[in-house]
């Protein structure tokens, strides 16, 4: 049904996307759970560099990226240097990539789900002999899984359809990162791939369509469960 | 067990400060209007909030002390604290709520509180599926389930409406005979000092005006501005001398050979008990009155008169033996009975009058 080349886009997308989402995950959760608790001088500026992305063209991004983390970037050359780890025209680099430009919208829904926590939950919580660690564990962050749930699916889906970031920082390179936006965009430009180029969108309206679907599933199992 | 604590802390426009010992187990009273300070006293001490100042010790554990800068967490302080609001974790079933602080896990404890508050059959629901009394019946279940050397309850009856009071007095009343802890319990409630409390702090403006028993205070000048003029009251304390099937009434000994009939009282001879006797309900005679319906005649002396002039009422202190009566009769009245300080009256009590509602049994022998 999939040629080999729309199967190899596919998984790679979910690849890039999937990583990019788990491993910002954790950070977006401490990133929200400082915005949403604590006051301090330069929260604001905080504030808007993590969403600077939202604004930013996706080209500035990528070129961003590629002088701080490319193998010659300020960051990228030590990385590489000490860890033998390098984004430069890797799917590693497409998952950064894709992970900054989506990140904002992560922390944004995590944020608005942990500012609806009561407080006075933890205190009980608390009085009931819990550490500020199990407090968490147990009372915060299971009363925020409709927010988490919510971010990661948006922030996952935002990846889907990285494109501009990533083709500045890690090129488009078949089989490596050359992502369903990406194989699409290199259709557009061949004259006659008009045929393979609606393939790929339908792909695209297809995964993006069950990703909504199994967000509303899993948000209002999640507000069954909590009894919300 | 003893508590001691000694507080200063700044809050907005009040100052709380406060110094006060407290042997007792059973339940000591917060007493005070809305914004005196008594829920801010109680988070203090469990740690939600933290003085600038003081020292609060537990038995012989140190929880706060300004000067040797020591302050646990709540989670070390063990103490439970039952909120105005059950604050029951909703996305745990009761018996999860329960079980959440529960430090060691005795299946005979969990057994006897649930069956105490009557919550065995709730055990698989969540919060959102329970009344409000029956939230609140979980909550204290799960503050007790976490073994604290001390109870703090912040008005657990406040948010519930009239009949769900009704419902949820009488098993903290039994409660508080079962569990062998000091509790504290904030309240502006003349109803629940009077069922619950043996002795009461009352607040006002973060400050204690008065520390002490129940009847004494409640007795004195000090509770007037809580009780409305026209439904003054006193606490009375005795021990049942007899009972009376045959009529069903009880007979409390007030010592010195004066006894006073009221309804029966289901409680054994000798067991004590506490009685509100209601001003409007005591009037005044010179001479005992021959073949009267009334029961109670008891000899009294008059040790105040307060009459304010823009009422018909005047109210009259009397002592009878050790105890303090109040009788609210008319100015008119006093004034034809031409009624003088240290005088020897008869109070007449209609031996009818005292309800259900006004009779506490089986108080703690203090």
């Amino acid at each position: 049904m999939l040629s080999e080349y729309e199967v190899s886009a596919l998984l790679l997308s979910l690849k890039v996307s999937g990583s990019a989402v788990l491993f910002s995950l954790p950070l977006a959760i401490l990133v929200a759970w400082v915005l949403a608790r604590y006051h301090f001088p330069g929260k604001a500026l905080l504030d808007s560099l993590i969403h600077l992305p939202l604004v930013l063209p996706p080209v500035v991004i990528g070129y961003l990226l590629l002088i701080s983390m490319g193998r010659q970037g300020a960051i990228g050359s030590r990385l590489y240097e000490w860890f033998g780890v390098s984004f430069s025209f890797s799917w590693q680099g497409a998952a950064l990539a894709a992970a900054i430009v989506a990140f904002p919208l992560m922390v944004r829904a995590i944020r608005l789900s942990l500012q609806t926590v009561d407080i006075k939950l933890e205190q009980a919580a608390r009085t009931l002999g819990a550490s500020p660690l199990k407090v968490f564990f147990t009372i915060t962050l299971p009363l925020t899984v409709p927010g988490l749930l919510a971010g990661t699916i948006l922030a996952f889906a935002r990846s889907l359809g990285e494109f501009g970031a990533t083709i500045t920082f890690v090129s488009n390179i078949p089989g490596e990162t050359r992502t369903l936006p990406l194989a699409m965009f290199s259709f557009i430009e061949t004259p006659g791939a008009e045929a393979q180029a609606a393939r790929l969108c339908l792909i695209s309206i297809v995964v993006a369509l069950v990703a909504l679907l199994i967000s509303e599933w899993l948000t209002r199992m999640a507000h069954k469960r909590l009894a919300l | 067990m003893t508590l001691q604590v000694q507080l200063e802390k700044q809050l907005g426009e009040i100052t709380i400060n406060i110094d006060i010992n407290l042997q007792e187990t059973g339940i000591t009273a917060l007493f005070g209007r809305s914004g005196a300070g008594k829920t801010s006293i109680i988070n203090l001490i469990a740690g939600l909030q933290k003085p600038d100042a003081g020292k609060i010790v537990i038995g012989n554990r140190v929880v706060f002390d300004a000067i040797r800068k020591i302050n646990l967490p709540p989670e070390k302080r063990q103490i439970g604290y039952v909120f105005q609001g059950s604050r029951l974790f909703p996305h745990y079933t009761v018996n999860g709520n329960l079980n959440y602080g529960r430090r060691y896990k005795d299946p005979h404890q969990l057994q006897t509180i649930t069956e105490l508050l009557g919550i065995k059959h709730l055990l698989h629901r969540y919060p959102a599926a329970l009344s409000g009394g029956e939230q609140q019946r979980v909550a204290i279940g799960r503050a007790l389930l976490s073994n604290p050397a001390m109870l703090l309850m912040d008005e657990p009856l406040a948010s519930l409406d009239e009949p769900r009071k009704k419902e949820l007095l009488p098993y903290i009343e039994q409660l508080v005979k079962e569990i062998n802890i000091p509790i504290i319990y904030v309240s502006h409630s003349l109803d629940e000092l009077l069922r619950l409390a043996d002795q009461m702090v009352l607040i006002d403006q973060g400050r204690i005006i008065r520390h002490g028993a129940v009847a004494d205070i409640w007795n004195s000048e000090a509770m007037l501005p809580w009780q409305p003029e026209q439904d003054i009251s006193v606490i009375l304390e005795a021990c049942i001398g007899e009972h009376s099937r045959r009529y069903s009434m009880s007979c409390l000994d007030l010592g010195d050979s004066l006894s006073l009939w009221t309804p029966f009282i289901d409680a054994p001879i000798s067991s004590r008990v506490r009685m509100r006797i209601h001003a409007r309900d005591i009037s005044l005679v010179r001479t005992p009155p021959e073949q009267s319906s009334i029961r109670n005649v008891i000899p009294v002396s008059v040790i105040d008169i307060t009459a304010t002039d823009n009422t018909s009422a005047c109210l009259i202190t009397l002592r009878a033996g050790q105890h303090i009566l109040k009788s609210s009769i008319t100015r008119w009245a006093a004034e034809e009975l031409s009624i003088q300080l240290g005088e020897q009256l008869f109070a007449q009590i209609k031996g009818g009058s005292i309800s259900r509602n006004d009779q506490v049994a089986n108080l703690k022998n203090s």
